[in-house]
């Protein structure tokens, strides 16, 4: 298969220099069946290709948010960034050094501690049977970042602080906390190693809306004092609007568009961010009309031909459903799309509530 | 009876009270609520988890898990209480006169049996239709709620169907009698934000052509907006505030719905910080004396944390909250700084 899906060039990196870049990512998973199954039933072998190709510069200091439905590839892009899974073909860059560059286990640990991650599940990504403190100390200790016990105790009840709770929590078990405290503890742990990149893989998307403001609020917080910078996967378009300098919308392995928020929210091109934003309800009671698109997120093992997105697509036409659409750069963003690169289809403006 | 409406309701709910017993005593998680839906209305009824609000739907569709009960107050369904009826009678209730839709659609819906089986069997326990014309409805009901291809779907299985799908199919089920009053569980949320808007725009149009009344339970303020007439907020098993949509919205007078109003990112304006409510709802084993709001609001009084208030006008809503007293709330509360 021929791939057109190379990015034909970036825009100027404005202001910080990449932190990180994903060159021509892939990731595929075999979920064939058996092989009994294959030799005696003639099953074919199935491939999802959850990331099928995508680069990205995440800017030193910014926050970029990747935003698409399920089974678009977001989260698997946030595993593959940390490492948690090897990726099957492209690259991965930390402030100029490759991942999969084969290095000594104490300069890649070195690298390492420099990232860290935010899971969805509060309560599944602490250990039940480990007193808070231990849980926070743990990669403070793992990498030798303090010189005494009483060195970690102080930073661990300064983290604790940072993340709003009391030193005195830290004798607690995370059954005693609630969703967003423990969320708290999940972040504090996260910046216990000092990072400067964090990825948040849907910090928010299980908890309430109140806790959900508090949390984030806590994040804008850290990171305008410590300077980090987010790479946050969500796929609540209104999250993402309110925490992010860039985004990329991710539609069945791919990205459709990438662009700075006020653009993309103001002036989406893409026709899926366009159907995106149309599904953002209404709280500003506009009465602005929601035109619910038809159809469903195809299955990534046969994804359609061309342009993933024609069958929903209603500007789609035969060259979309026969060539892979390239990427364009197009006002500062890139757009993957025929329409939008023939001219058929034009910038749309939007305005929301307060505008 | 809503102010301004002559028509009986459909639902009145008076004094609702749901308890838990434990061996540590008796929780509460609903605290005398009471409310009415109309023929026809949209009731959104919101809140965070432990609310309290699945809670009241369950206990209005005689869905409790046990050792949950009705501890006191009553259900009316047009006239008729039936919050004490012998189990029976309920589940001919349940279906006939009340239908429900729950949040995941896989659990509700039978995986041995494929979707036609299982509407047929609903049809015909309430209606008098033989085999032939229950069929005919079910693959109506489908063609309906916009399945494609309805004769050949009606004899599929549900794990043969997407999860929008299975949320149509559902939504079938519960119309199979043609219901006065849909209790709706957290109906689109374990579904992706564009087969959302399509499972709310739906279930819109179905309410308005049959003129069926729902209660739409959710935490999701956006599916509130856009579906509902009215909203009622709960907070710790208590109602806060209840009124039109737009002006518990837009105009919330409880400080609680003002919060949580704030508290959600807005695509307007966009600002450095959002709204936050310090602190978290309490436990049901801790809800504090008087109003179950005042350690976290900005506005509590001395008489807050004394005396329990009770819904009161307040504009054009009706908010739990003595700002609304003539009284008003006594001398404000000293008190620690938050996160303290």
């Amino acid at each position: 298969m021929p791939d057109t899906g190379v990015a034909v060039s970036r825009p100027p990196a404005s202001g910080g220099k990449p932190l990180v870049r994903l060159s021509a990512l892939k990731r595929y998973f075999d979920v064939s069946p058996p092989w009994l199954a294959r030799v005696l039933e003639r099953k074919p072998r199935a491939i999802v290709q959850a990331v099928a190709g995508i680069d990205i510069e995440i800017r030193k200091g910014e926050t970029f948010s990747l935003v698409g439905e399920s089974g678009c590839g977001k989260s698997t892009v946030a595993r593959l960034v940390v490492g948690l899974y090897p990726p099957t073909d492209g690259a991965i860059e930390f402030d100029g050094n490759d991942m999969a560059a084969r290095r000594g286990r104490v300069e890649m640990s070195a690298i390492r501690r420099r990232m860290q991650m935010i899971f969805q599940d509060p309560f599944a990504s602490l250990n039940p049977r480990w007193r808070v403190f231990d849980i926070i100390a743990e990669p403070i200790r793992a990498f030798k970042l303090a010189s005494s016990t009483t060195e970690v105790r102080q930073r661990v009840d300064d983290l604790l602080r940072q993340v709003k709770l009391t030193p005195a929590d830290g004798s607690k078990y995370p059954h005693e906390f609630s969703g967003g405290q423990r969320q708290r503890i999940s972040i504090a742990r996260a910046l216990a190693s000092r990072p400067e990149f964090l990825v948040c893989d849907e910090p928010t998307s299980a908890l309430d809306v109140s806790v959900q403001a508090q949390i984030l609020n806590l994040m804008m917080e850290l990171q305008r004092e410590h300077g980090l910078t987010y790479l946050f996967i969500s796929h609540n378009l209104a999250v993402v609007y309110h925490i992010s300098t860039r985004v990329g919308v991710m539609y069945l392995g791919r990205l459709v568009e990438v662009a700075d928020t006020d653009t993309l929210f103001r002036r989406p091109k893409h026709p899926y961010t366009r159907m995106l934003l149309d599904t953002i309800p209404d709280l500003d009671m506009t009465g602005r009309q929601r035109a619910p698109v038809a159809g469903e997120v195809p299955s990534p093992i046969n994804p359609p031909s061309g342009c993933a997105f024609h069958p929903r697509c209603p500007f789609a036409n035969d060259r979309c459903k026969r060539e892979r659409p390239a990427t364009i750069p197009i006002e500062g963003g890139l757009v993957a799309c025929h329409a939008i690169e023939e001219g058929r289809l034009k910038a749309e403006d939007r305005g929301y509530g307060g505008h | 009876m809503i102010p301004g409406s002559n028509q009986a309701p459909l639902l009145e709910v008076r004094n609702l009270r749901v308890e838990f017993p434990t061996r540590r005593g008796t929780l509460v998680a609903v605290d005398d609520v009471s409310f009415s839906i109309s023929p026809g209305e949209v009731l959104g009824v919101v809140g965070e988890s432990g609310a309290g609000k699945s809670l009241t739907g369950a206990a209005i569709i005689g869905l409790l898990e046990p050792p949950g009960r009705i501890a006191g107050g009553e259900v009316v369904l047009e006239g008729e209480r039936i919050d004490n009826l012998p189990y029976e009678r309920m589940r001919r209730i349940r279906g006939a006169r009340i239908g429900a839709i729950f949040q995941d659609p896989l659990t509700s819906l039978n995986p041995l049996y494929s979707i036609g089986r299982q509407l047929v069997e609903t049809i015909q326990t309430h209606l008098p239709l033989s085999a032939a014309d229950a069929r005919q409805r079910a693959i109506d009901l489908l063609k309906e709620v916009g399945i494609p291809g309805a004769e050949t779907r009606v004899d599929h299985y549900p794990h043969q169907f997407s999860g929008g799908m299975r949320q149509r199919v559902v939504i079938a089920l519960a119309l199979c009698a043609n219901p006065r009053l849909i209790v709706a569980d957290e109906p689109t949320t374990a579904l992706d934000v564009s087969i959302q808007a399509q499972i709310i725009a739906l279930l819109k149009r179905l309410c308005r052509e049959h003129g069926t009344a729902v209660m739409l339970v959710t935490h999701d303020m956006g599916v509130i907006a856009e579906t509902a007439d009215r909203v009622a907020v709960m907070y710790a098993g208590r109602l806060a505030e209840i009124g039109p949509v737009r002006d518990v919205v837009k105009n919330a007078s409880h400080p609680y719905t003002r919060g949580l109003m704030g508290s959600i990112p807005s695509l307007g304006v966009r600002t450095e910080r959002l709204t936050q409510i310090d602190g978290a709802m309490p436990r049901l084993t801790a809800i504090p004396r008087g109003c179950a709001f005042n350690p976290r609001c900005p506005d509590a009084g001395q008489r807050c944390t004394a005396e329990r208030p009770d819904l009161m006008p307040a504009g054009v809503t009706r908010a739990a909250c003595w700002l609304y007293h003539s009284q008003g709330v006594g001398p404000a509360l000293a008190r620690e700084t938050a996160n303290a």
